[in-house]
């Protein structure tokens, strides 16, 4: 199964959900810290990486000898990667997304393609965690490619937690695809609400099933709650505004046992959306059936 | 010559826009003919990223010789150079004073750009 814990708004707790979940399950479960421009699982976990995997973006090469500057490559490129203006092509490594359409469509077979190392994937075991976390180099722009690397890692037959990056923009959508489930973090705040309601629509055109998890109960205001009840979405656990989980948080400790029985409603958040999607599974199965 | 002044507006009146890829509009001046005409850029002001390159090809595909603005960055820096672009950096006031001030031969061509990058 792969679960992924995500969030439209940055800072509501999608690390502590992830970490803290991954911990409680006490069996083997595989962590995946997919935020790349900003991964902070392993600041909760005493993990040393064990192997390190440079991953790269494929970038075009031109050979101006076999190069007519017929202008094919830049008319192809959706990201004015590269541009010939009735010259030999410019490349802009940067804005490259490694699609090879320049490649594919030069009549010459002048353009080859060569890697430009956006960051690494590195894989540690922490107790009973197998713990995976992309690291995006510094300034880097292109956070999927890395994504994809660190998800090359989920083995389904297992239990996959991820860790997604903010937002609903490419990293995120990169990263939740696939899931079988999504877990939506927010806190109670206007602006949590408003982030939460883009998350919402990415996930729904994702055709994903999901729900949500409220952090910091207590702070701001009931309208979070008020929209998952209109819409219909259910909110699978609270975690209440709690100086002792603020402060365990601060010093980079697990949250699980200082907070009253968080320990064991992770456990059956988890359950719960285990069920769901072995529903989800079974009747997905008998539609088959019924279409054949 | 053709001048294209990065404008805020789409008039000789208007300020010149400090950003070159994503200002408001590109006045094209003809100062031979003092002909002159705006042109949109409101596509490539919302561009997430690329827009430096993407102006720069625009730009250049309208047969301008010399692009008159505040700010210009790497990408489109280069990709004006490949055109044969002229680059003048750090013009203010309207864009009639830019076109005054270029044909007074006051406003010299930069050699390198003047601002990173800022793509997402």
């Amino acid at each position: 199964m792969i679960l992924a814990i995500a969030s439209g708004k940055g800072g509501t707790g999608k690390t502590t959900v992830a970490v803290n979940l991954a911990t409680a399950l006490a069996r083997p479960v595989r962590l995946l810290d997919c935020d790349v421009e900003e991964p902070n699982c392993h600041v909760f976990l005493d993990a040393d990486a064990e192997t390190s995997e440079a991953i790269g973006v494929p970038i075009p090469v031109v050979d101006e000898e076999k190069c007519t500057a017929c202008g094919a490559c830049g008319e192809m490129c959706q990201y004015n990667a590269i541009v010939s203006l009735k010259t030999k092509p410019l490349v802009f490594p940067e804005l490259c997304h490694g699609c090879g359409g320049c490649a594919r469509v030069c009549p010459e077979g002048a353009i080859t393609e060569q890697d430009r190392p956006v960051g690494v994937v590195e894989t540690a075991h922490v107790g009973q965690l197998t713990f995976i976390q992309g690291r995006l180099n510094l300034g880097e722009p292109m956070a999927p490619p890395l994504i994809r690397g660190v998800k090359r890692h989920l083995r389904p037959d297992e239990i996959n937690v991820m860790d997604c990056p903010p937002g609903t923009a490419c990293p995120m959508i990169t990263a939740v695809r696939g899931a079988d489930f999504v877990l939506l973090v927010t806190e109670p705040t206007p602006f949590g609400l408003h982030d939460l309601s883009l998350a919402v629509e990415t996930v729904r055109l994702l055709e994903l099933p999901f729900g949500v998890v409220v952090n910091r109960v207590g702070v701001g205001d009931d309208r979070v709650h008020a929209y998952c009840d209109r819409e219909g979405i259910p909110i699978l656990l609270e975690i209440p505004d709690d100086r002792r989980i603020a402060e365990a948080y601060s010093r980079g400790e697990l949250v699980i046992d200082v907070a009253g029985d968080l320990r064991e409603r992770l456990v059956g958040l988890f359950e719960t959306v285990s069920e769901t999607v072995r529903k989800r599974f079974q009747e997905s199965l008998s539609h088959d059936r019924r279409d054949t | 010559m053709k001048l294209c002044i990065t404008a805020e507006g789409g008039t000789l009146e208007s300020a010149v826009d400090p950003r070159f890829a994503r200002a408001a509009q590109f006045i094209i001046y003809d100062t031979e003919t003092d002909e002159w005409q705006a042109v949109d850029n409101t596509q490539n002001l919302q561009a997430p990223s690329g827009a430096g390159v993407q102006a720069a090809q625009n730009v250049a595909t309208l047969g301008v010789g010399v692009v008159l603005t505040g700010h210009c960055g790497p990408n489109a820096f280069r990709t004006l150079g490949a055109a044969g672009v002229q680059i003048i950096v750090g013009v203010e006031g309207t864009v009639a004073d830019a076109v005054a001030g270029y044909k007074a031969g006051n406003l010299n061509p930069t050699e390198a750009p003047d601002v990173q990058g800022h793509w997402m």
